[in-house]
């Protein structure tokens, strides 16, 4: 069954994330053939429609309000519910970010719908579009169907392979009126703690601390080792708990689930909670004094050692393949 | 204030999973209160203190979710209801969930709902913003503080490691997020206490539902454990050596870098 597939193409700081490119990409799947339609939501995002369409939209409907510049459930809420009527989709895609997470159950509560949350792979199979989505943290996967109604779900970020970027490929990017009213919660002011760098769930490689980096100083061997790869920092709720890092960067059952290409956690014993954040990365590759530290048990590869001397002669290995690279 | 926390009963965070029969083995299993739904406990009772009102704590499962209520009751909340779907729903999700809850909290007045942002186990982060929408009152996602000022509201909500603080009203639906407090331990007094505090059981009857109303829309069709992971390759030797075998197997073989 073919079907039109809605996709949210999610910015910040002005341009698109790449999460919106693997919901493109899942949405494709979902439509089964049938048409993909991207939307924007804010001010001045149309000329951010031809990137959607390069990464397989094939159009793109833009709603322009000053009240959609900053992210509030109530107004994505309106817009989105406007925009669902005008094209009434059979299907709906979002990324699985703190965005997606906070307006797509409002979406389908108000449809009546059901939803898949935090899908990690979508396939057509048995004449169904079939959803992979990890359970109890990463312990176990399910696969699920949509039983009745709209075929909506969110997908975890760094998990479904964008289509090639096709700068060929064009299409309408339209624009949508949409009166927004009222908003019951408004933001007054942004901390911005994380931001600096690369973002955590959407990173390729992560370096994390846990209690063993022994302070806030001992990340700094770390950040040189991220910046080198071009990665993010994360933690273990050790290292947060000691006050060597903001919670903000705690991987695991509590914290953020990150699953990038290369995942080296550093001084981290390997808790079940924090293997529960991490342990669908493609790689993982542990540094610890103590050999028999349960984080061997899901590694690929592993140093028994020092951080402070493992970590630094990693980065200059690094900056030398860099360089012949 | 009128004040109402979300509960939901789940594996211990410790717990290996299995498998049996397609499903997830709960034989022997430790259960506890969802470690989200610890803080929004623990808030609930805070803002209780603080403002005055009384704190009912609810959960959709079966019998054996009076424990985690009991522990609740024993921290300090003053109510319990379950609303025990054992003999009338037999395929549920979010939206079943949900709808339950919301059906039951419509004619409550409710001042404040607080949820945990997500449960460990089913994991989608759905139910409170659900619930909210059906109550069509506001909500706010994975906070790390509030402060209640009359019907003022103000909430800082962590947004990705990022914060934002957000001024909304009551009634309110909020969730909780790691590092909004930290939950205190059942006292032995409380614990007794909690033996007679009032915990009631409906069905989906009482709250004029009919399986139908609940029927999921969605269904697991597998359930499957991760594929095991082969042992890893511990490197030996000189340091300096491990170092550079390490950069090259992650360039050649793994070919991440
Ligand atoms: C409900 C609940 C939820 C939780 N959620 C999370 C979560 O989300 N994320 C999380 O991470 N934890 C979580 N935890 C905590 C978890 O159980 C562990 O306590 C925590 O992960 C331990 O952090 P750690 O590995 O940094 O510290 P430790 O267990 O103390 O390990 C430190 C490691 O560093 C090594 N080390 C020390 N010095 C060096 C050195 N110089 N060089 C190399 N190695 C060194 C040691 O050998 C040791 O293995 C949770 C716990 C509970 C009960
Ligand atoms: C009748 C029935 C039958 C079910 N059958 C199945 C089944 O066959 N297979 C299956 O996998 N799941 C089943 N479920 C569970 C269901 O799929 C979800 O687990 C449940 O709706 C919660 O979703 P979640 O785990 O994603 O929680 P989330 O949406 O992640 O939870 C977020 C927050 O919502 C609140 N919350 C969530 N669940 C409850 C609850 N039950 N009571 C009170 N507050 C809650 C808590 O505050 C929690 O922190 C059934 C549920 C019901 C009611």
């Amino acid at each position: 069954m073919t079907r039109k597939v809605l996709v949210l193409g999610e910015t910040r700081d002005g341009s698109l994330r790449n999460v919106s490119f693997e919901a493109i990409a899942a949405a494709k799947t979902v439509a089964e053939g049938g048409e993909v339609v991207g939307f924007l939501l804010g001010e001045n995002v149309s000329a951010l429609g031809a990137e959607l369409i390069q990464y397989g939209a094939d159009r793109v409907v833009v709603v322009e309000d000053a009240k959609l510049n900053q992210y509030t459930s109530d107004g994505y809420a309106q817009a989105l519910l406007a925009v669902l009527e005008k094209e009434s989709p059979e299907g709906l895609v979002l990324g699985h970010t703190s965005q997606g997470k906070d307006l797509s159950p409002r979406i389908a509560a108000k449809l009546a719908s059901g939803l898949i949350s935090d899908a990690t792979a979508v396939e057509v199979a048995g004449g169904n579009v079939v959803f992979t989505r990890p359970i109890y943290s990463g312990k176990a996967f399910e696969k699920k169907i949509v039983t009745d109604g709209l075929v909506f779900a969110t997908v975890r970020p760094n998990n479904i392979a964008p289509l090639t970027k096709d700068e060929s490929r064009t299409g309408e990017v339209a624009s949508l009126s949409v009166e927004i009213k009222d908003l019951r919660a408004i933001i007054k002011e942004v901390v911005r703690k994380a931001s600096e760098g690369v973002d955590l769930s959407e990173a390729k490689v992560v370096i994390s601390g846990g209690r063993g980096v022994k302070s806030a100083g001992g990340f700094e061997p770390l950040k040189e080792l991220a910046n080198v790869l071009g990665g993010a920092v994360g933690a273990s709720r050790g290292a947060c708990d000691a006050d060597y890092c903001d919670y903000s960067l705690q991987i695991g059952q509590t914290g953020k689930v990150v699953t990038p290409d290369l995942y080296i956690a550093c001084g981290i014993s390997g808790a079940i909670q924090h293997l529960a954040g991490m342990s669908n990365s493609k790689v993982i590759v542990a540094i610890n004094k103590d050999p028999e530290a349960n984080i061997f048990k899901v590694a690929d590869y592993g140093i028994v050692g020092d951080l402070f001397e493992v970590v630094p002669l990693l980065t200059e290995e690094f900056k030398k393949l860099k360089v012949h690279s | 204030m009128n004040i109402y926390v979300l509960l939901k009963r789940t594996f211990d965070t410790e717990e290996k999973i299995t498998i049996s029969g397609g499903k997830i083995n709960e034989d022997g299993a430790e259960f506890i209160i969802n470690p989200y739904d610890e803080y929004a406990v623990e808030e609930a009772i805070q803002v209780r203190d603080a403002n005055g009102g009384e704190v009912t704590v609810i959960s959709v499962g079966t019998e054996e979710a009076e424990k985690q209520l009991r522990t609740a009751l024993a921290m300090g909340a003053d109510k319990a209801v379950l609303i025990n779907t054992e003999d009338d729903v037999e395929n549920g999700d979010q939206f079943t969930t949900s709808k339950i809850i919301a059906e039951y909290l419509k004619d409550k007045d409710a001042d404040l709902i607080i949820g945990g942002n997500v449960a460990i186990d089913g994991g989608s982060g759905q139910v409170g913003p659900r619930v909210a929408e059906l109550l069509n009152i506001p909500y706010v996602t994975t906070i790390t503080k509030l402060e209640i000022n009359g019907t003022n509201v103000t909430v800082t909500r962590d947004v990705e490691g990022d914060s934002e603080v957000i001024e909304t009203s009551l009634p309110l639906l909020v969730t909780a997020q790691q590092g909004l407090n930290e939950p205190r331990y059942p006292s032995l007094p409380g614990i007794m206490k909690a033996k007679k505090k009032p915990l009631d059981e409906l069905e989906l009857d009482d709250l004029d539902l009919e399986e139908d109303d609940v029927e999921a829309k969605t269904k697991t069709i597998e359930i499957y454990l991760p594929a095991k992971k082969e042992a890893g390759k511990v490197l030996s030797g000189e340091l300096n050596d491990q170092v550079k075998e390490l950069v090259h197997l992650l360039h050649t073989e793994a070919k991440v870098i």
